[in-house]
């Protein structure tokens, strides 16, 4: 019987690694042999991932990464979809993903714990506005002056901190529908967000409200770049970026901004 | 009364301070054993590296402690205004269920709702309804802040709890001490005022320390809801860094204060046991 079981097995294991060429870049680095695994938030946003389904392919970052994906050897079906939680993907320890994609922006504090790819969109920071400030000059000296409002986990807090310097301290929530429902409630008047978001959230979320302004990308020392998070050391890193610099030479990245993010050009930049 | 010892101790003292003297030995022996195991075995483990990197990393913890300090008196600030509020809306709940008028009876039912509805819903749930529901009817600022409304929130929730304590309070005393008060010529009010509320609160305040002390730490749940208390500057530091550190400097913060108010509230139990028997 064991005998039997382990012959089993023994096929199983063949079959599966002749799937490859040995020289498949990500042979034998994944998590599952033969699977790609890619975590999102949950639940994932718009215009990131359309409807909350990332295995459609629809959405910005769900495309990304099935042109990763494909670039890297993998076919649409053996992309493995999970979900987690920011702290989920620094948390010490074994991951259940290969790659995180849900707009994690590259630091170097967050580096020293985590991996991060190449950047796959670099994300200029806008400032949405509620229905009752929607005058509001697109200037610092006119921004200073409003309550602000951001999601605490993200580089909003600092950017706010060290670029707007508001007058009154900002109201920090938890998600993006908290913001939505202070805005709602007239806590807050504006809130700073990467831009594709703040559209989003203009166009659907918050009636009335209006993105006026956008922080250029390259102003400040630290502009904004969406990176896939990896756990530290994975030696997946190479593959993926490999695998992102042929996108992005070949123009592929480029045509997936184009059909998945809203132009950008029309929101006049923060003097 | 002490009695001078002609000769030293007892056979039976003598006996009796061996065995302290062995018991003192062995505890001392496990507690080493215990805490050995700990400090030798946990580092041994393969993750460890990386535990401590992520959870107890010097380094974060130096660069946001000041941060997190300052940020702890918003959570000051909140406790300091809901607390006494708590107490008088809490009393006045427990007064209001203990009402014995028929004619009183809807405010019976209104606080048997109260206690019912604020103790039974998630103090997270209060918190939102709350904290962006009221505002969000159209209140101009500042009526608006999120200071207020998660206050109050807290406020409401926490009420219920300590009503049930101050009811539970007014119950043990006993009715023979009404039925005598009333009988000396005294209304029901002043007996509820100079006879059965002495006694009760005076019997509730150790349970009443332990609510105190779940305040104090529920008190960063009006981050939710946008205020940057020392929760919310922990999670912002985390992100910021990818590190849990900051979360271990506000957990040394909180503990610095709680356990301190936990020891005097055991002080106090214990004190009440002893006055009683």
């Amino acid at each position: 019987m064991k005998k039997a079981l382990s012959i089993v097995a023994m096929t199983l294991m063949l079959t599966s690694t002749a799937v490859y060429a040995d020289d498949h870049c990500a042979a034998g680095q994944t998590l599952t042999e033969g699977k790609f695994t890619i975590a999102t938030g949950n639940p994932a946003y718009y215009p990131w991932v359309l409807d909350d389904a990332p295995e459609s392919g629809q959405g910005f970052e769900a495309a990304v990464a099935y042109a990763v994906a494909a670039e890297m050897g993998f076919a649409a079906e053996d992309v493995v979809w999970v979900r987690s939680s920011f702290d989920e993907a620094i948390q010490p320890g074994a991951k259940n993903f290969d790659v995180n994609m849900q707009q994690y922006s590259i630091t170097a504090a967050r580096d020293e714990v985590v991996d991060f790819s190449a950047p796959y969109y670099t994300a200029p920071m806008a400032v949405l506005v509620s229905p009752g400030a929607t005058e509001t000059a697109p200037t610092l000296d006119a921004l200073r002056d409003l309550k602000w409002g951001a999601v605490g986990s993200t580089t909003a807090v600092p950017k706010l901190t060290s670029v707007v310097q508001p007058t009154s301290d900002p109201l920090l929530y938890g998600d993006n529908a908290d913001v939505n429902a202070a805005m709602s409630a007239n806590q807050i008047d504006a809130a700073l967000f990467d831009l594709p978001t703040a559209l989003f959230l203009s166009a659907v979320m918050i009636e009335g409200s209006k993105v006026i302004g956008q922080f250029a990308p390259d102003a400040s020392d630290n502009p904004d770049q969406f990176g896939m998070l990896l756990e530290e050391g994975n030696p997946l890193k190479a593959c993926v970026d490999e695998a992102l610099a042929v996108l992005t030479a070949s123009g592929e990245l480029a045509t997936i901004e184009a059909t998945w993010l809203q132009d950008t050009t029309g929101v006049p930049l923060i003097e | 009364m002490n009695t001078t010892k002609a000769a030293g101790l007892t056979r039976r003292e003598k006996y009796e301070a061996q065995q302290r003297r062995r018991s003192l030995i062995v505890a001392a022996t496990s507690t080493v054993v215990v805490v050995a195991c700990i400090i030798i075995f946990i580092p041994m483990t393969p993750g460890w590296e990386k535990v401590q990197r992520s959870f107890f990393n010097g380094d974060v913890l130096a660069d946001t402690f000041p941060k997190l300090l300052d940020a702890f008196k918003i959570n000051l600030m909140i406790f300091a205004w809901s607390a006494p509020a708590i107490a008088i809306l809490g009393l006045l709940i427990a007064l209001a269920r203990d009402a014995k008028s028929p004619a009183l009876f809807p405010l019976r039912i209104f606080g048997a709702t109260f206690t019912d509805v604020f103790r039974g819903v998630p103090v997270i749930l209060t918190v939102y309804l709350i904290g962006f529901g009221i505002p969000g009817l159209g209140l101009p600022r500042p009526w608006n802040s999120p200071y207020i409304w998660g206050s109050l929130a807290l406020i409401l929730t926490y009420a219920a709890y300590v009503a049930e304590i101050f009811r539970s309070g007014i119950d043990s005393v006993h009715q023979s001490q009404r039925s005598a008060a009333l009988s000396l010529g005294l209304s029901e009010r002043q007996v509820m005022r100079d006879v059965v509320l002495p006694q009760a609160i005076r019997n509730v305040v150790p349970s009443q320390m332990n609510m105190l002390i779940a305040l104090q730490k529920d008190v960063s749940l009006l981050s939710f809801i946008g205020p940057v208390e020392i929760f919310r500057q922990a999670g912002v530091f985390k992100s910021l860094t990818a590190n849990f550190t900051p979360y271990v400097g506000a957990a040394i913060i909180f503990l610095i204060v709680t356990i301190p108010a936990t020891r005097y509230a055991d002080y106090l139990m214990a004190k009440q046991m002893r006055d009683r028997s």
